[in-house]
């Protein structure tokens, strides 16, 4: 190491008003500094998702099902249609987990910078707030694109559609809460997440009306649909994106639904996260 | 003497039902270089935790700069310099966004964060790799910027963990050096080691800790006069027969500690002792005299040694 001087001990420097305002937002500056090494993979598989999957199963396996539903359709659309706000809000929820799961495992247990920057004015909670802003971020980034993907496919039919964004976005930032909650109890990184992927979000992604409407399942299966965040997501994509029957009273449930998951997974987050430091 | 900086009464932290720090008492003043001497599982780490104002407490009372951590910690941290035993960088990002965003973290602006960013680069000549990913580090280079990272806010307090852990001989000699001047323009300082060597070098004051336990208090050189001989005579007979011949010299010296593969015999004049050895005709294979150290009143105070 280098001799230099290097000046010590003047307090002023600290602007302690600043951290206590805008520490959260430090910490999701941090987060987002860390997306942008890996930037143009996002952007790729931002494009790549919806292309894809909406060429695969809305067009081509939709080729089929329109044929077979008649003029009809499927809840009065074509295929890829009904189809792609199921897959937006997925595509939402992905993108969360991704950016709540693994920081959250690494700044705990591998690369254990959480304890780094609390060792900083920074709290447990503006850490929770800021990897929860961060993925917000990177949501709100997929979200959009996806839905600029899904109307060059021609599956937007209404003039509303444009606020099926904001309802994806609540799909996905209400399940990254909980998911950031639940990974800071994990103590290393263990199988619960592919246990997780497995069993909890692939049935999510399949009983949720995803390819076909919830009421076309046997009843004893819609509850799945009930607490999966993206149903009551997809209910509203579709009624905003295609005009799907939609009551006010089941409207604002769907709302209230993702409203709720998400004050509470940022709840337990804060929590959760502060509890862990002060161990 | 103005009131001391960190003030500790009966701390105690237990992991459920594990006591880690046992009731430990001590002060720290300011400007002073205080360390906590101790083997691995002594509880420093833990103590450092607890006055860095990141850990709870358990019981005890704790004041650091006139305010207790469990109110008041974010204000306390802004105050510290924390260098952690284990390096916990931002692995994702770069050596110099991992300085930037660390001072972000105290609210310091990015003029200043500029400049300070190329002192401290320059200071833990990692300039070269000021845009390497810190994943892509070596060990050594690691630590040097976990150092700097705690230097980022010019803070009162810097509180090193096993600082030279992992320093190749000369970084940590330059380490020592830097911690001297830190220490001469005012910074107080709090540091663990299982290194006598650096608690000598290092600390005015010093505790040593065992299980918890705070075993002795006092400067380096004021321990080993407490708790030891001036000088030490370390004989070898050969591992089966040190047993034996440490019956014999029994009572030749103040005290005695049989090692596996050697004796200690503490006395304040070792070559006289080493003389009075050969005359009983005692021939040992190897003899050595040296000046008594904290490993010696580590020993002394707890039976083990200090590195094993
Ligand atoms: N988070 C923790 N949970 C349970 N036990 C712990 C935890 N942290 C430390 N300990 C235990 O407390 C004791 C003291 O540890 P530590 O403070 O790291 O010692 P040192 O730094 O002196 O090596 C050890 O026995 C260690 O296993
Ligand atoms: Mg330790």
């Amino acid at each position: 190491m280098s001799t230099s001087n290097i000046r010590q001990g003047s307090l002023e420097i600290v602007d302690q008003e600043k951290i206590i305002s805008r520490g959260s937002l430090y910490v999701a500056q941090a987060r987002l500094a860390a997306m942008m090494k890996w930037v143009w993979m996002i952007l790729a598989i931002a494009v790549a998702n919806p292309v894809l999957y909406l060429l695969s199963i809305g067009v081509g396996v939709g080729a089929f099902i329109d044929k077979s539903a008649g003029p009809a359709g499927i809840d009065g659309v074509k295929y890829l249609t009904f189809l792609a706000p199921a897959l937006l809000a997925t595509a939402a929820i992905q993108g969360a987990i991704d950016e709540s799961v693994f920081p959250t495992l690494e700044g705990f247990n591998g690369w254990k910078n959480f304890f780094g920057m609390n060792a900083t004015p920074i709290s447990g909670n503006q850490i929770a707030t800021g990897v929860f802003l961060a993925s917000f971020v990177r949501v709100v980034g997929t979200v959009i694109i996806y839905w600029f993907v899904m109307l060059a496919f021609g599956a937007l039919e209404s003039s509303k559609a444009w606020l099926a964004i904001p309802t994806a976005v609540m799909a996905g930032v209400a399940f990254g809460s909980i998911t950031q909650a639940i990974a800071g109890l994990l103590k290393d990184e263990n199988m619960f997440f592919v246990i997780f992927n497995r069993f909890i979000l692939m049935p999510l992604f399949l009983f949720s009306g995803t390819f076909y409407p919830l009421s076309s399942m046997p009843s004893y299966l819609q509850w799945i649909g009930w607490i999966s965040p993206l149903w009551h997501s997809t209910e509203l994509g579709r009624y905003l994106t295609y005009g799907h029957a939609l009551t006010q009273t089941m409207a604002i449930t769907h709302m209230v639904f993702l409203l709720t998951l998400l004050v509470l997974g940022i709840f337990f987050s804060r929590r959760i996260f502060t509890q862990r430091l002060a161990k | 003497m103005s009131s001391p900086l960190i003030t500790a009464r009966g701390l105690t932290k237990k992991f459920d039902e594990f006591v880690a720090v046992d009731e430990i008492d001590f002060d720290v003043a300011r400007g002073e270089s205080f360390g906590l001497l101790g083997p691995n599982g002594a509880g420093k780490s833990t103590t450092m935790r607890i006055i860095g104002a990141t850990s709870q407490r358990t019981s005890g009372d704790l004041t650091i700069l006139g305010m207790d951590p469990e109110k008041f910690g974010p204000q306390i941290r802004a105050h510290l310099g924390v260098v952690p035993q284990q390096d916990n960088l931002d692995m994702q990002l770069s050596v110099s966004e991992n300085l930037y965003i660390y001072g972000r973290y105290f609210g310091l602006s990015r003029k200043f964060l500029k400049t300070k960013i190329e002192e401290l680069l320059e200071f833990a000549q990692l300039e070269e790799k000021r845009n390497a990913k810190v994943e892509s580090l070596s060990g050594g280079m690691k630590r040097r910027l976990t150092i700097a990272r705690g230097l980022v806010s010019e803070p009162e307090i810097l509180m090193l963990d096993e600082p030279t852990t992992g320093l190749d001989p000369q970084a940590r000699h330059i380490l020592w050096d830097r911690l001297f001047r830190l220490k001469e323009q005012g910074v107080t300082l709090v540091i663990t080691t299982h290194f006598m060597d650096e608690a000598e070098q290092l600390c005015d004051r010093l505790v040593v800790m065992d299980k918890g336990k705070i075993m002795a208090e006092g400067s380096p050189a004021q321990l080993i006069k407490d708790y030891s001989t001036k000088e030490v005579l370390e004989i070898r007979f050969g591992s089966e027969r040190n047993s034996a011949m440490a019956e014999q010299l029994r009572g030749m010296c103040d005290r005695i500690e049989e090692l596996p593969d050697r004796i200690l015999l503490y006395s304040e004049d070792g070559e006289a002792l080493l003389e009075k050895i050969y005359s009983a005709g005692m021939h040992p294979k190897t003899s050595l005299v040296r000046r008594s150290s904290l490993e010696d009143v580590f020993l002394r105070l707890t039976g083990r040694t200090l590195v094993d």
